[in-house]
């Protein structure tokens, strides 16, 4: 328990913690204001006008949306793998003691832990190796990897706090284990891998890394981005897109966040 | 379903089987928890072991071929070559630069992130406190790439850091500082200054999570009761709060020391020509084709981040995560 004296914070403190969540912010408020400018060629500060018509231009641009539509093809494919994958093997780490248990945690943080680059080439030397084309699913196998985790991290932190004895009245009360599963685990971890598949989204959404080695000439928005960033052909276009990234990503942290909230803050365990 | 266990007769002390593919398989994952087990970890652990793992020793194989200098054909023969080209003097300075460079990150991160996890650990409440959480939430899960693009437009010549610097009449202070050595650069979105601090930025989340977390372990009564032995704050946060949120801080860095080591987008979007090993990596697997040379680099980080993980875990670090 922490005493009433600490209720109040040094001045110093505050402002080095206030200066720090700016210093976190203001940067992605910006992307906000760059989407009205009416500057074209560069990045000038303050914007000489504000307009709406690159919204419009964005929503005309026929490469923008298919790009959209693989990022979100691809986040929506790989969410439901590292879905199925995470809690199968948090439910497995979580009601056993066996041996190797360590290594599978270890195994499954991996791909996170070491840095994306990692990942990325050594999918792209296993695709070389084997001589398999770039697709949609090369894309897929590198993102559906990395997501595992984040589904893990949130399912193993609920199926901590769900205790066994339900499972154990359940069984007690006559139900076989597939209606135990459907009845009694699923309304149980429901949220919090409805929070992981989110938050795996919104990772698989943003994710540039692992997939400009696993793309080949595919794009994905963020590859599609990171082109303009490179060569610039069209800044008010990139500025949009931009913001249409946030927003995406933005709304299901935001719901990640409200699902898990009552409950240990593990949302953010990992990357 | 007729062969139902029925109850009315007495409740048998074993139920007999249940029927039906279902009933049998419900039944047998009862009394062989470890078939269900396996079942269970059966499509994780082959996804990640034949994906990942597959992929990464198809990734070391790789660094102990070479490739041909005048065909530019990979020869796949097992030879220690292609490491000892790690060690000419232009990819030295790539390995030393970068593991510079991640240092120089990890270091700035705990002084820009201990506030934030000290304040938000231990004086946020209530509303502030979820603020706080889904305040570093935010930045952390929000796409890796906009990130870097808001910083581009913040440190661009005309962008918002020259305007500001220039009404507070300090441009001389940036011209100043751009035309160090090393350091400078043209503006500083193409210096190693930029790339420094978009470094700093992207991967302050990963510094605080950890940090606050070992604060939040810190029982309130042991910084009254060094208080209340004489000790001025300073001391205290010394001799008590500091040692116990080092795991937090180990475990933090981490996470922005390996990141910034396999990094290649920050520093080709803000910084200089200058390589980094993450671009040396893209770059010779890309329209070089040398794979090898690649695949060598990239056991550099794996190494570092080894010997690095094995001290963390030392300090235990681990049990801040």
């Amino acid at each position: 328990m922490r005493s009433d004296r600490d209720a109040s914070a040094p001045l110093g403190l505050k402002i080095a913690a206030a200066l720090g969540m700016l210093f976190l912010h203001l940067p992605l408020l910006l992307i906000f204001v760059y989407a009205f400018t009416t500057e074209e060629k560069s990045y000038q500060w303050p914007p000489p006008g504000l307009t709406t018509q690159w919204l419009g231009v964005a929503w005309n641009r026929p490469d923008v949306w298919a790009a959209l539509a693989l990022s979100v093809k691809v986040a929506a494919i790989s969410t439901a793998i590292a879905v199925v994958l995470g809690t199968l093997c948090a439910a497995a780490v979580s009601r056993s003691k066996f041996f190797g248990r360590e290594a599978i945690s270890l195994l499954v943080i991996l791909p996170i832990a070491l840095p994306g680059i990692i990942t990325g080439i050594s999918l792209r030397s296993a695709f070389n190796l084997m001589d398999i084309p770039f697709s949609t699913w090369t894309i897929v196998l590198g993102h559906a990897t990395f997501c595992v985790v984040v589904v893990y991290n949130n399912a193993v932190a609920r199926f901590r706090r769900t205790s066994g004895s339900m499972i154990e009245a359940s069984y007690d009360l006559g139900a076989d284990g597939f209606q135990t599963f459907r009845h009694v685990v699923l309304p149980n971890i429901g949220t919090a891998l409805l929070a992981g598949g989110m938050l795996a989204f919104a990772l698989s959404f943003g994710e540039v890394i692992v997939t400009t080695f696993t793309a080949g000439q595919q794009q994905t928005l963020p590859i599609w981005m990171l082109e303009e960033l490179v060569r610039p052909r069209q800044r008010p276009v990139t500025n949009v897109v931009a913001m249409v990234v946030v927003l995406v990503t933005l709304l299901p942290i935001l719901a990640a966040y409200y699902l898990t909230r009552d409950g240990d803050q593990v949302a953010g365990s990992g990357k | 379903m007729s062969l139902a266990p029925s109850f009315s007769d007495g409740a048998p002390a074993v139920l007999p089987a249940r029927g039906g593919l279902r009933g049998h398989l419900s039944d047998a994952f009862w009394h062989r928890p470890g078939l269900l087990l396996v079942l269970m970890l059966a499509p994780p652990v082959l996804w990640l072991g034949v994906v990942y793992l597959g992929a990464l020793f198809a990734l070391l194989l790789q660094s102990f071929f070479s490739i041909d200098e005048f065909s530019g054909l990979i020869s796949r023969e097992f030879t220690l070559k292609t490491y000892g080209e790690l060690l000419q003097p232009t990819n030295l300075d790539i390995i030393v630069r970068t593991v510079v460079m991640a240092a120089l990150v990890t270091i700035a991160s705990v002084f820009v992130a201990f506030p934030i996890a000290y304040y938000a650990a231990r004086y946020a409440r209530g509303k502030w406190k979820a603020l706080f959480y889904l305040g570093i939430m935010l930045p952390l899960w929000s796409s890796y790439l906009v990130k870097i693009y808001a910083w581009k437009l913040i440190l661009a010549k005309e962008g918002i850091l020259g305007w500001l610097l220039a009404k507070l009449h300090l441009t001389w202070l940036l011209d100043a500082w751009l035309s160090l050595p090393v350091v400078g650069g043209n503006s500083l979105s193409v210096s190693f200054t930029g790339t420094f601090i978009v470094f700093v930025y992207v991967w302050l989340p990963f510094m605080i999570l950890p940090i606050q977390a070992s604060l939040e372990r810190v029982a309130g009564n042991l910084v009254e009761a060094s208080a209340d032995l004489g000790a001025s704050p300073g001391q205290t946060f010394r001799n008590v709060l500091f040692p116990l949120a080092l795991p937090g801080i180990v475990a933090g860095s981490i996470f922005t020391f390996s990141l910034t080591l396999g990094d290649y987008i920050i520093p080709q979007i803000v910084g200089t020509s200058r390589l980094f090993i993450g671009q040396a990596v893209y770059a010779h697997q890309g329209t070089a084709g040398n794979i090898p040379l690649a695949a060598a680099f990239t056991v550099v980080p794996i190494i570092v981040m080894g010997v690095y993980l094995w001290m963390a875990k030392r300090m235990g670090a681990f049990d801040a995560l």
